[in-house]
C-alpha cells in the first residue's frame, strides 16, 4: 500500500485565489489607453505617437536600467506604461520630443522609484513628471495648437527640436477652452468638448471616449468608479451654485466638466490605485476634495487648469484620509473605537 | 435592525464570491465505505486534551465501544469505528503534519459490524446538564472543521443564558458537499438532534442558516419540519466566509460578537449540521460518532463523491476506493480549499473533523509571481472583520509584530478572504498567522514573567 504519495506540496490555506494578478490590472489600463490614443492621433497625426513613445520609452528607461540585474523585472507589470503613456496624454501636441522623453525620466525615478517602486509612491507618477515639465519648461506647455483631425502628417518642426535649442519653427497657437474662458470669459460650446475638437493636450480632448474606456475598467473592477463618480458631482454641483448665483460671471457645470484634464485626470490619474485612499469612504472624500481643488484653481487661482495640482494635493492627503476612514472592525465597540489611537 | 421574522435573504458585510465547484459532487447521494483493513484513530482529533486509552493492545473491541476517554473537561471521547482488534497504541502520521498517539484497529472482516450498545435515548425525563453529559458519552466534536467538544460549548458558563442556537449548514467553503447530503438524507436526524440541542441550552429557538447554493435542500427542510419544532430555515446569500460563527451570527441575527468574545456572550450557540445530525442518530439509536460525511473531490481524484467513512480510515484507502488520483495531481487538502490543510502522506486517517478531502492538480496549484502592494482596496472590502489587511501584510513584512496590534490583528479569525482576492498574490493571512503566534508567545511569556 502506498504511503508516500506524488510530490505532494506543503503549503497552507488558502489554496484557492482568483486569478486576475497586478500586472494583468495594470495591462488593462494600458489597453484601455489605447483608444484614448488613438483619438489623440486622429486629432494631432502622428505628433501624437510619437509623444507618446518618448513618454514610455523616457519611463521605461530607469524602470529596466534599475530592474535589469534583479531577478524579478519590474518592466514587465506594465504599470512604467501606463505612466509614460498617461504622461504623454497631459503633454501638449507641440511638445519637444525631447522634453516628452525627459518628462517619462523623471516621472518614474522622482514619481516612483526613489519610493521605493510600485506601490509605494505617494503621488501619482505621472502628474509628478507632468508637474516637472510645467515648471521646467513653461513656455512650450502652454503652446497649445487647434486639432487638425484626420490630417494626414502634421509633423511641425517644433516636435523634433534638439534640447535646451530654441525651436525656429512657429505653430499656429490658439487657446485652450479653460483658458480662453479664464482670459476672455469665452465660452467654448459642449458639443466641441465633448467630441474633442478643441485646443489642449493629447489626452484633454475627446471626453466621450475617455469616460467609455472609464467605463470599461470600472465595470472590470479595475479602477473604484467612487473617485470619478464623487469628482464630477462635487464639481457639477459648485460650478452649478457658481452659475446660479453669477451667470455671467463663471460657466456653467458641464463646461467645467467636459474642458480641460478633467476627464482623463478623474478616470486614469485620481483612480491610480497607489496613490488613492484605501477605504472606500476615504475615496469619496478624496474625490470631493479634489473636485474641490479643481474648481477653486480654475476659479480663483491664477492658472487656468487645476487638475493636476488638485490631484498632486489630494494623493498628499491619503495617508491621513485612510486614518481617519478606517472602519470600525466588527465587534468593535462604538464608543471605544473614538478613543483608541 | 432585521428581525427574525421579516427577511429575505441575509448575509454578512464584506467576504468573497469564489467559484463554488459544488457541482463534482453535488448529486453523489451518501456511499458506505466498507471497513478497510487497518483503521488509525489518533488519540487528539479534537481541540483540547488528548484522550486517554482504555483498552489495552489485543483486545477485541465492538462497533462504538469507548476505547479512549476524555482527558478533562476540554477534551472528547473516542470509540470502536469497527468491531475488531486493537492491533497497536503507537505513533501514528497525523493530518496536522505530527506523528501523535493512535489507537490502530484491525476491523475483523467476518463481524457484522453491528453497534455495541444499540438503544434510543429518551431525553424527555433528563435535565438540561444530563443532556449535555450525554452528548459528551457521545464524543461528539465541532464537524465543521475546528473539531470543539460539542459537550463543552453546550454548557454554558455560569450564570449566561442561551436564547439562540444556531444550526450552521452554511458550508461556504468552495467544493465540500457533505453538509448539503446531510441536509438531503439525515434531515430527520438533524430535526431530532435540534429538539435535543434546544432543550440542552434551554433556548428559544433554532435557526438553520442555509445558503442560497442550496435551494432544493432549502425547500425540503422547510416541508419536512415538524410543525412543533421551534425552528426557522434562514436562507443566506452564498458567501465566504459564511460559516464562521462571527459572520452567521451576523447573517441570521444580525447581532455583532464583540471582539474577543464567544457567540455565548450575545446569548447564541452555533453548531454545525452535522454535529446536529450525529446527535440526533445518537438519541434515536445510540450511535456515537463512529462515521461521518465526507466529500471526497476535486479535479485531481477519478471518482467524485460523498461518502459515509469510518473515522480512522486511512487517505490511502479513500484514495483507492474513490478510483485513484490522476497524475497531475499537486496538492491533497483535509477540508476545503479556503480553510483546509495540505497532506504529505496519504497514510494519514480521516478524522472526527475531516469535512472533505480535495484533490488539486496543476492546473489550481502553481507558482505565482508575487508584487509589491498596489493598495487596490480588494483586501480591505473583502476583510470580514473590516481590518486593513494592506497595511498589517506590510507591517507583517517589516516584522513590526507590535504595531499589528494597534491595528486589531488578534481580531483576525485567518479566514483567508484577503490572500484569495491579493492581485499581488501576497500571503497575507500567511503572514498573519505566524504574527499572531509570536504575538501569543510573546504575551504567555509576559505573563509567566510577572
Amino acid at each position: 500500500m502506498p504511503t508516500k504519495g506524488p510530490q505532494l506540496l506543503l503549503t497552507t490555506s488558502p489554496f484557492l485565489k482568483q486569478r486576475e494578478d497586478t500586472a494583468f490590472l495594470m495591462w488593462q489600463v494600458n489597453y484601455s489607453l489605447v483608444p484614448v490614443l488613438l483619438v489623440a492621433v486622429w486629432f494631432f497625426g502622428i505628433a501624437a505617437l510619437l509623444l507618446t513613445s518618448a513618454c514610455i520609452a523616457g519611463a521605461a528607461l530607469p524602470e529596466w536600467f534599475l530592474g535589469r540585474k534583479s531577478e524579478r523585472n519590474t518592466l514587465r507589470d506594465g504599470s512604467g506604461i501606463i505612466t509614460g503613456a498617461l504622461l504623454a496624454l497631459t503633454l501638449p501636441p507641440t511638445t519637444p520630443l525631447w522634453m516628452a522623453f525627459l518628462g517619462g525620466v523623471i516621472a518614474i525615478t522622482l514619481g516612483k522609484l526613489i519610493f521605493g517602486g510600485i506601490g509605494s509612491n505617494i503621488f501619482n507618477p505621472a502628474l509628478v513628471g507632468r508637474a516637472f515639465l510645467q515648471a521646467a519648461f513653461p513656455a512650450a506647455m502652454t503652446t497649445w495648437m487647434l486639432p487638425e483631425p484626420g490630417a494626414s502628417l502634421p509633423l511641425h518642426g517644433r516636435l523634433l527640436a534638439l534640447p535646451f535649442l530654441k525651436p525656429d519653427v512657429d505653430v499656429i497657437t490658439t487657446a485652450t477652452p479653460l483658458a480662453s474662458m479664464k482670459f476672455d470669459a469665452a465660452s467654448t460650446p459642449v458639443a466641441d468638448l465633448l467630441l474633442g475638437s478643441t485646443a489642449g493636450s493629447l489626452g484633454e480632448t475627446s471626453t466621450i471616449v475617455i469616460l467609455l474606456c472609464g467605463l470599461y475598467l470600472a465595470v472590470r473592477r479595475v479602477l473604484n468608479w467612487r473617485i470619478p463618480v464623487s469628482i464630477f458631482a462635487t464639481v457639477a454641483l459648485l460650478a452649478a451654485v457658481m452659475y446660479a448665483i453669477d451667470p455671467s460671471r463663471f460657466a456653467t457645470p458641464q463646461f467645467h466638466l467636459f474642458s480641460g484634464g478633467l476627464m482623463l485626470g478623474a478616470v486614469f490619474m485620481a483612480t491610480d490605485p497607489v496613490s488613492s485612499p484605501i477605504t472606500q469612504r476615504g475615496c469619496w472624500i478624496f474625490g470631493a476634495g479634489i473636485g474641490v481643488l479643481v474648481i477653486v484653481i480654475r476659479v480663483f487661482g491664477g492658472l487656468p487648469e487645476g487638475v493636476m495640482y488638485a490631484i498632486l494635493l489630494m494623493n498628499a492627503a491619503t495617508p491621513l484620509i485612510n486614518r481617519t476612514t478606517q472602519a470600525r472592525i466588527y465587534g468593535e465597540n462604538r464608543r471605544r473605537e473614538r478613543s483608541s489611537p | 435592525m432585521a428581525t427574525a421574522l421579516a427577511r429575505h435573504i441575509e448575509t454578512f458585510r464584506h467576504g468573497v464570491h469564489p467559484d463554488d465547484y459544488k457541482e463534482l459532487t453535488h448529486d453523489r447521494p451518501i456511499e458506505r465505505l466498507p471497513f478497510m483493513d487497518e483503521l488509525v484513530l489518533p488519540l487528539s482529533q479534537h481541540l483540547g486534551s488528548a484522550s486517554r486509552p482504555v483498552v489495552s493492545v489485543g483486545e477485541y473491541v465492538y462497533r462504538g465501544q469507548l476505547i479512549a476517554e476524555a482527558d478533562g473537561f476540554v477534551s472528547a471521547n473516542l470509540h470502536a469505528s469497527a468491531t475488531g482488534t486493537i492491533s497497536a497504541i503507537e505513533l501514528r502520521n497525523h493530518p496536522s503534519g505530527r506523528v501523535v498517539d493512535s489507537i490502530v484497529l484491525t476491523p475483523d472482516p467476518v463481524s457484522p459490524q453491528t453497534l455495541y450498545n444499540e438503544r434510543s435515548i429518551d431525553f424527555s425525563g433528563l435535565t438540561p446538564s444530563e443532556i449535555v453529559q450525554e452528548i459528551g458519552q457521545g464524543g461528539f466534536v465541532g464537524l465543521g472543521g475546528a473539531a470543539f467538544p460539542t459537550h463543552v460549548k453546550l454548557t454554558a458558563p455560569e450564570g449566561k443564558k442561551v436564547r439562540f442556537f444556531l444550526v450552521n449548514a452554511v458550508e461556504c467553503e468552495p467544493y465540500l458537499n457533505s453538509d448539503y447530503r446531510a441536509l438531503l438524507e439525515r434531515y430527520e436526524s438533524i430535526f431530532l438532534g435540534i429538539r435535543v440541542v434546544l432543550k440542552a441550552l434551554e433556548a428559544e429557538i433554532a435557526y438553520v442558516g442555509v445558503e442560497m447554493n442550496k435551494l432544493d435542500a432549502i425547500e425540503l427542510l422547510k416541508q419536512k419540519m415538524p410543525a412543533d419544532l421551534p425552528c426557522e430555515i434562514v436562507p443566506l446569500e452564498t458567501k465566504y466566509p459564511q460559516g464562521a460563527e462571527k459572520m452567521l451570527t451576523e447573517a441570521v441575527l444580525d447581532i455583532e460578537i464583540p471582539s474577543g468574545r464567544l457567540p455565548i456572550d450575545v446569548q447564541v450557540i452555533v453548531n454545525n449540521v452535522g454535529t446536529v445530525s450525529g446527535i440526533g442518530e445518537y438519541f434515536q439509536y445510540g450511535q456515537p460518532l463512529v462515521e461521518r460525511i465526507v466529500t471526497v473531490t476535486g479535479p485531481g481524484i477519478r471518482r467524485p463523491s460523498n461518502l459515509m467513512v469510518p473515522i480512522g480510515t486511512k487517505l490511502s484507502d479513500v484514495v483507492a476506493y474513490c478510483g485513484g488520483m490522476h497524475e497531475n495531481v499537486r496538492q491533497v487538502l483535509f477540508g476545503g480549499p479556503m480553510m483546509g490543510s495540505a497532506q504529505r502522506f496519504l497514510d494519514v486517517p480521516v478524522m472526527k473533523g475531516t469535512s472533505g478531502i480535495l484533490f488539486l492538480t496543476d492546473y489550481e496549484v502553481f507558482p505565482r509571481e508575487e508584487y509589491p502592494c498596489i493598495k487596490c482596496q480588494r483586501c480591505v472590502d473583502a476583510c470580514p472583520v473590516f481590518l486593513n489587511p494592506s497595511r498589517l501584510g506590510s507591517l507583517a513584512k517589516a516584522r513590526l509584530y507590535d504595531d499589528m496590534m494597534d491595528w486589531h490583528i488578534m481580531d483576525c479569525m485567518e479566514c483567508g478572504s484577503c490572500s484569495y482576492v491579493c492581485p499581488s498574490n501576497i500571503p497575507l493571512v500567511q503572514r498573519f498567522r505566524v504574527a499572531k503566534a509570536l504575538l501569543r508567545e510573546q504575551k504567555a511569556r509576559e505573563s509567566k514573567d510577572e
